[in-house]
């Protein structure tokens, strides 16, 4: 396996193919972000979840053609007005259904999945009747294409070091609000004990809408951020859930750093065999792996100490 | 051991010999072979639907991975056929004769040594109940001795359908890849494809899901199913009283799997080839559905949720193929959030209290009858 390749060589493989991991990594930690709020702090499977991100991917793509259609010498900055755009869109969605379906179904959580199957199915049906069945790509501005040039051997894209930039950024926010503001340990009061959390003068019902909304916000900022690497069909969503949940799980459900930490792991153990065999031989080794250390430590990587 | 003394109650009478007319009856003589073999796919179906009341209505399990073992009895038994048709003299034209179509096209040029067994029939027919069984045994082991459950089970269920859907797709020279195995011809010289064999196998069919339902009806019946249900409502309580929870659950999943990969080996039968599109994340959840539209409580509610669920499938994606993802996941929804029970669930509540008043009220009538001849007999 190794034996073609000379140290040098192998090394610039590995920082390559390590950096490919990271993007994967990137889209991962957007995606599994919002899951580990909405799974790992409210135990909601929500497997509309990758819908969510497509609908944060179209918004972000309907932005681009309408900036090159009415604001072409703005083209370059339009992205960060459809990251927020996306953020919205996504929330305001999510706060919908957890008002229409998620709140009749906090008491059971496997329904939750049915449930979020079936909005699923209902929002790629939609996608596809408003936007086609066809995978849209999104022009990117001047300054995101090009690579920059490491070494001789060695060249990062720029809108990958971007994407993670932004991953970087959000992931901060995300950390900042969840434990430092006072609405984060109103969440974290709220998830921890619903009935005291009530008792103390939180307003539950708020609090979970918010947070389902934040949840799907990020993912919505991911699938903006998922248009700089590939390309956006009505089911590309569905490519994804399988994974991020198993991140979020791997991690440990409620765990940020064990998210973070799982995304990581998963996402460059894939990039790296991906170069010595066929993509999807290592897939099924990842995932293979990560089911097996489950099934000798289902807790996750990082567990919170609970008591049940 | 079994603790009510009769098979079935009235009700699961009624239920049955409904679905034995239909299904013996009224379906072979009212449609033709096209829509009967449709009928007939439908009904594999509905033998993983039986396994997931067990597991899941009644154990409170549920499993995203039930397309797993329905893949693993159809590409089992697909496996025999295949080695069948591609006999020395079916294969002339390829570079290496007697393989399956699909080595050759990825040259291999030697059978691999997993697929030998399976020219024998005897074996394929083990195999198809035991790698299931052996299968569900180990991921249930692994998971419910360490009680893991509820979420994270059908999350790490679900990641094994990933897996194996990938596997299937990648190994194209060992499994024939995205399209499967495709032209299967014959079972030991009998030819499945024309119209004559298709009925014969839709009755066989038939008569091994009345079996399935019969096993499933005596679990229930037993202690065992008691335990489960008791387990579904408070392990913790099942756990202090001294049952092993653990093992109860591995045998639930367990049944399950192989009430899956009886009805995949019956699909690769009756509709003639096998492919990754049935072993999957998305095929295992519409599985749930059936079971949950039907009714997860009740065994003949999840049949017929299999049945209609796939017949609506058919005619209106025929039909208005924009509608039925919405119809179908607006269907899903309003089973969740508004008759949990299913179409057993509805039965119960709305249409048997008037069948059973229509009957009281006969009886009624009845006794009343026989009471004022007997009142009136000693007044003459």
């Amino acid at each position: 396996m190794f034996g073609d390749y000379s140290i040098g060589d192998l090394g610039s493989i590995f920082v390559m193919q390590g950096f490919a991991g990271l993007i994967l990594f990137s889209v991962y930690v957007l995606m599994a972000l919002g899951l580990a709020i909405i799974f790992g702090q409210m135990g909601v499977i929500n497997m509309a979840h990758g819908e969510f991100m497509i609908l944060g991917a179209y918004v972000t793509w309907m932005t681009s053609n309408l900036f090159q259609a009415y604001l072409p010498s703005l083209f370059s900055g339009y992205f960060f007005l459809a990251m927020i755009l996306a953020f919205l869109a996504s929330g305001a969605l999510g706060m919908l259904v957890e008002w229409v379906l998620i709140r009749h179904l906090y008491k059971r959580p496997l329904d939750t999945l049915l449930a979020t199957w079936g909005l699923s199915l209902m929002l790629q049906q939609a996608y596809r009747s408003v936007f086609g069945a066809r995978e849209v790509g999104v022009e990117l501005p001047q300054w995101m294409l090009g690579s920059l040039r490491v070494t001789d051997s060695i060249e990062v894209p720029i809108n990958g070091v971007f994407v993670m930039c932004l991953t970087v950024l959000i992931t901060i926010a995300v950390a900042y609000v969840l434990y430092m503001s006072r609405w984060g340990r109103q969440v974290r009061a709220v998830v921890q004990n619903r009935v005291m959390a009530g008792a103390v003068g939180i307003n539950t019902e708020k609090v979970d809408r918010y947070t389902f909304g934040l949840g799907c916000g990020i993912a919505g900022v991911a699938g903006s951020a998922f248009t700089m690497i590939g390309s956006t069909g009505p089911t590309s969503g569905q490519l994804y859930i399988v994974d991020t949940f198993l991140v979020v799980v791997f991690g440990g459900a409620a765990s940020l750093l064990g998210t973070i930490a799982s995304a990581f792991s998963i996402s460059q153990t894939q990039s790296t065999l991906e170069f010595f065999m066929s993509g999807s031989m290592a897939k099924v080794l990842t995932l293979l792996a990560v089911v097996g250390i489950l099934m000798l430590r289902p807790q996750g990587l990082f567990a919170l100490k609970v008591r049940k | 051991m079994i603790i009510n003394s009769r098979f079935f109650n009235r009700s699961e009478l009624m239920g049955f010999i409904a679905l034995a007319a239909v299904l013996f009856v009224i379906l072979p003589l009212t449609l033709d072979v096209f829509r009967l073999n449709l009928v007939a796919k439908y009904l594999t179906y509905a033998f993983v639907a039986i396994g997931l009341v067990l597991c899941w209505g009644y154990g409170g399990i549920l499993s995203l991975g039930q397309g797993v073992f329905f893949g693993l009895g159809g590409y089992c038994m697909a496996m025999f056929l295949k080695l069948e048709a591609s006999s020395v003299e079916n294969t002339k034209i390829q570079s290496t004769p007697g393989i399956p179509d699909f080595m050759d096209w990825n040259q291999i040029t030697a059978l691999p040594f997993f697929w030998q067994p399976f020219h024998s029939l005897t074996f394929t027919i083990l195999a198809i109940i035991l790698v299931p069984g052996l299968f569900a045994l180990i991921i249930g082991t692994a998971m419910f001795k360490r009680r893991v459950g509820g979420t994270y089970f059908a999350i790490i269920t679900q990641a094994v359908a990933a897996i194996l859907t990938i596997l299937i797709v990648g190994q194209q020279g060992y499994t024939g890849g995205i399209n499967g195995m495709t032209d299967l011809r014959t079972l030991k010289g009998w030819d499945i494809r024309p119209d004559h064999a298709k009925i014969i196998l839709y009755f066989v069919e038939v008569v091994l899901l009345f079996a399935c339902i019969g096993i499933a009806q005596f679990i229930r019946l037993t202690k065992l199913g008691r335990i489960l249900v008791a387990m579904r409502e408070q392990e913790d309580r099942v756990r202090f009283s001294g049952y092993s929870v653990a093992n109860f659950k591995i045998f639930a999943f367990c049944m399950a799997a192989i009430f899956a990969a009886i009805g995949g080996a019956m699909f690769a039968l009756n509709v003639g080839f096998m492919s990754p599109s049935f072993v999957g994340i998305v095929p295992s959840i519409e599985m749930v559905i059936y079971t949950a539209v039907g009714g997860r409580m009740s065994i003949f509610g999840a049949i017929w949720g299999a049945i209609l669920v796939n017949f609506a499938k058919t005619s209106l994606s025929e039909s208005f193929p924009q509608l039925w993802l919405f119809g179908l996941g607006a269907l899903f929804i309003a089973v969740v959030l508004a008759f949990p029970n299913g179409l057993s669930g509805l039965w119960a509540d709305y249409v048997q209290p008037r069948i059973d008043r229509l009957f009281a009220s006969r009886k009624a009538k009845a006794d009343w009858a026989d009471n004022s001849v007997a009142d009136g007999a000693p007044a003459e």
